[in-house]
């Protein structure tokens, strides 16, 4: 607790927290993002979403490390092979199981989340790896709060694919596709709508927005090939705290986890910062489950 | 699911018995393997309580399982040589090894059933998938926490006492241990679901909100669910600490990854929600498991993955889901008014 102490005596610590937690906060937000959509339109939770997100890093890692590709060129690669790959797994897996109990989803889900992880452990080692870009720094306050360029840019570029998303989803065809999907896919099959494709495309997208997150991640932060199911976990949480289809919220709430998470890290220390992730989860689950039942109508 | 399919016959007890001491002679130097085998069949049986009968699938049952490993082994560690002697390898006498072993499977239980009924007058409350979710927070969130705490040996992990002279070898000793406590659950589960907390567990699978609105007290009958099936898993967490001997946080007593997926898994393979299910699929698994594990090292978690997606998307009814559509007039699905008419 000595660190919580230091907080308080040295204010420019918590400063620094906070500005670390926002900007790493919008790299959450993405991925939630792909939850809420995949959630909303197929009815089906992805727990592989993390897996998705260290597999981006992970192809902007190789072609940083094959042809010193900067992350920020390689992202729109690691989104395509991403988008592919969802695609593909669209085609084996999941459209076997959409419209399914949702518990089938989340176990077949596992299952894809355990084979990338081995897969991604064999093709690229266990050890935690990131890509050092060589940006400036900034300094503020007599040079107690830093803030990297590269973690400005990761920033803009979240906030870009979010407006760039905004506006795909409501005036693009598939955007409108998606949405009337999302709405009622019996309707929608009934005027016309493909929705095996939309499903497809949804779920293309959702692991096309994780692996660009990934590439944000691995330019900022690091990554090893174990370390996906926290970001499935956030994902989750920032999901069931905003709500689904509410990308401000997501956005937001992205942000709010971040800076929670950075100062719990510095609190309790490093070794706890993962525990305090699965520990939320359990804690913001019983919360809502508590408010709930205050909030149900009974007949008396 | 009918009160009648939910028994063991005498010759299924009587086989499943003579194969438990007949098999481990005939191959000795595997006694350890069939102990696990058996130790598989308590886990699957355990998960399909909550999992198969009640309809509340959990991620995270290896929680209770790894609070009562470690508090079994803590009681043995600390009863007789005061708390965190410092010593790498326990040495004990035999009278003293079986008494802290006695207690310590004793606090596992305590342990475990507290936190059930702690835990699932919150968790339980909470329907599908946040149900699920949930308890998969749980499990590693516990994970976590155990690798910060030093009282337990933090990520370098535990050692259990050596097993003393005087008594029969470790594997023979928790072979008998495993078999015991899975005929044990066995038993216990078919008296269980054979009466009247069986139809309760199955109408809340069936639709919780009117079983409630009919006056079934469900919250009673899902906590206890909960805590039965924690108190078998604290029981496996502490034989299984003791067997291998070193708990390691995360890949032992904590493992969502390898023992905390198969349970579901073997219960989802034999057919969750019934008595018979969850042992064919426990064998049946364990046995594809030691195989693949044995020819495919370095890849057997690819080969789990694959495994997982492959069971739950063309295999979710599982075996006695195959059995039952297959040869409906032998395992169908009895409906109450034929088993009404079979009555005298």
């Amino acid at each position: 607790m000595d660190n919580l102490l230091l907080l308080f005596q040295a204010p420019t610590i918590l400063v620094q927290l906070v500005v670390d937690g926002l900007l790493v906060g919008a790299i959450f937000a993405l991925a939630a993002y792909g939850m809420a959509l995949v959630w909303g339109v197929m009815n089906i939770i992805n727990i592989s979403q993390g897996e998705y997100v260290i597999l981006g890093g992970y192809i902007s890692y190789f072609l940083y490390r094959q042809f010193g590709l900067h992350p920020l060129l390689s992202l729109p690669i690691a989104g395509l092979v991403l988008f592919l790959l969802g695609v593909l797994l669209y085609r084996l897996v999941i459209h076997r199981i959409v419209g399914r109990d949702m518990f089938i989803s989340l176990l077949a889900t596992f299952g894809i989340s355990i084979l990338l992880q081995q897969l991604m452990n064999e093709l690229f080692g266990p050890d935690v790896v990131s890509v050092a870009v060589d940006m400036p720094t900034w300094y503020f306050l007599d040079n107690t709060v830093t803030v990297p360029t590269a973690k400005l840019l990761a920033f803009g570029v979240v906030l870009a694919i979010a407006a760039l998303l905004v506006v795909g989803l409501r005036y693009s065809r598939l955007g409108q596709a998606i949405r009337a999907t999302a709405q009622n896919a019996r309707a929608a099959r009934v005027l016309g709508v493909n929705t095996d494709r939309v499903y497809a495309a949804t779920y293309g997208l959702n692991a096309a927005l994780c692996g660009m997150a990934g590439s944000l991640v691995v330019m900022i932060w690091v990554i090893h090939p174990f370390i996906g199911l926290t970001y499935t976990v956030r994902s989750f949480m920032i999901v069931i705290v905003a709500g689904l289809g509410n990308l401000p919220g997501v956005f937001a709430t992205g942000l709010g986890l971040g800076a929670l998470e950075q100062i719990a890290g510095f609190v309790l220390g490093a070794e706890f910062q993962s525990a305090f992730v699965f520990s939320l989860l359990v804690v913001i689950l019983i919360v809502r489950n508590a408010w709930l039942r205050r909030r149900r109508e009974y007949l008396s | 699911m009918s009160a009648r399919q939910q028994r063991l016959s005498a010759p299924a007890w009587a086989g499943l018995i003579i194969a438990g001491i007949v098999v481990p002679l005939l191959f000795p130097h595997y006694m350890t393997v069939f102990a696990f085998a058996w130790c598989m069949v308590v886990l699957a049986l355990s998960w399909d309580i909550c999992g198969g009968q009640m309809g509340y699938n959990s991620f995270g049952n290896i929680f209770f399982f790894g609070v009562g490993m470690y508090t079994c082994a803590v009681v043995q560690r600390d009863l007789w040589h005061g708390v965190a002697s410092g010593q790498a390898q326990l040495v004990l006498t035999a009278p003293q090894y079986l008494i802290g072993l006695g207690l310590g499977l004793v606090a596992g239980v305590v342990a475990a059933v507290a936190l059930a009924w702690l835990l699932g007058s919150q968790i339980l409350g909470m329907r599908g998938h946040y149900f699920a979710i949930c308890t998969l927070g749980l499990g590693i969130a516990a994970g976590e926490i155990a690798t910060g705490v030093d009282f337990i040996g933090a990520g370098s992990g535990m050692v259990t006492p050596l097993m003393p002279a005087g008594l029969p070898g470790k594997e023979v000793f928790y072979y008998v241990f495993f078999m015991l406590l899975a005929l044990f659950a066995l038993w216990l589960l078919s008296r269980l679901y054979a009466g009247r907390f069986g139809l309760a567990l199955n109408a809340i699978r069936d639709n919780e909100d009117k079983a409630e609105a009919m006056g079934l007290p469900t919250v009673a009958y899902k906590t206890t669910a909960w805590a039965v099936s924690a108190a078998l898993l604290a029981l496996a967490g502490g034989g299984v600490g003791n067997l291998i001997g070193f708990i390691d946080p995360i890949d032992v007593a904590f493992a969502g990854a390898s023992f905390g997926v198969w349970m579901i898994l073997m219960a989802i393979l034999g057919g969750k929600g019934t008595l018979w299910g969850p042992l064919i699929g426990a064998f049946l698994f364990y046995a594809a498991k030691e195989i693949t594990w044995t020819y495919f090292l370095g890849w057997q978690r690819v080969m789990l993955g694959a495994l997982i997606v492959v069971i739950v998307v063309f295999f979710p009814e599982g075996i006695m889901g195959w059995l039952r559509e297959r040869f409906p007039a032998r395992f169908g699905d009895t409906s109450e008014t034929t088993t009404s008419e079979d009555r005298p």
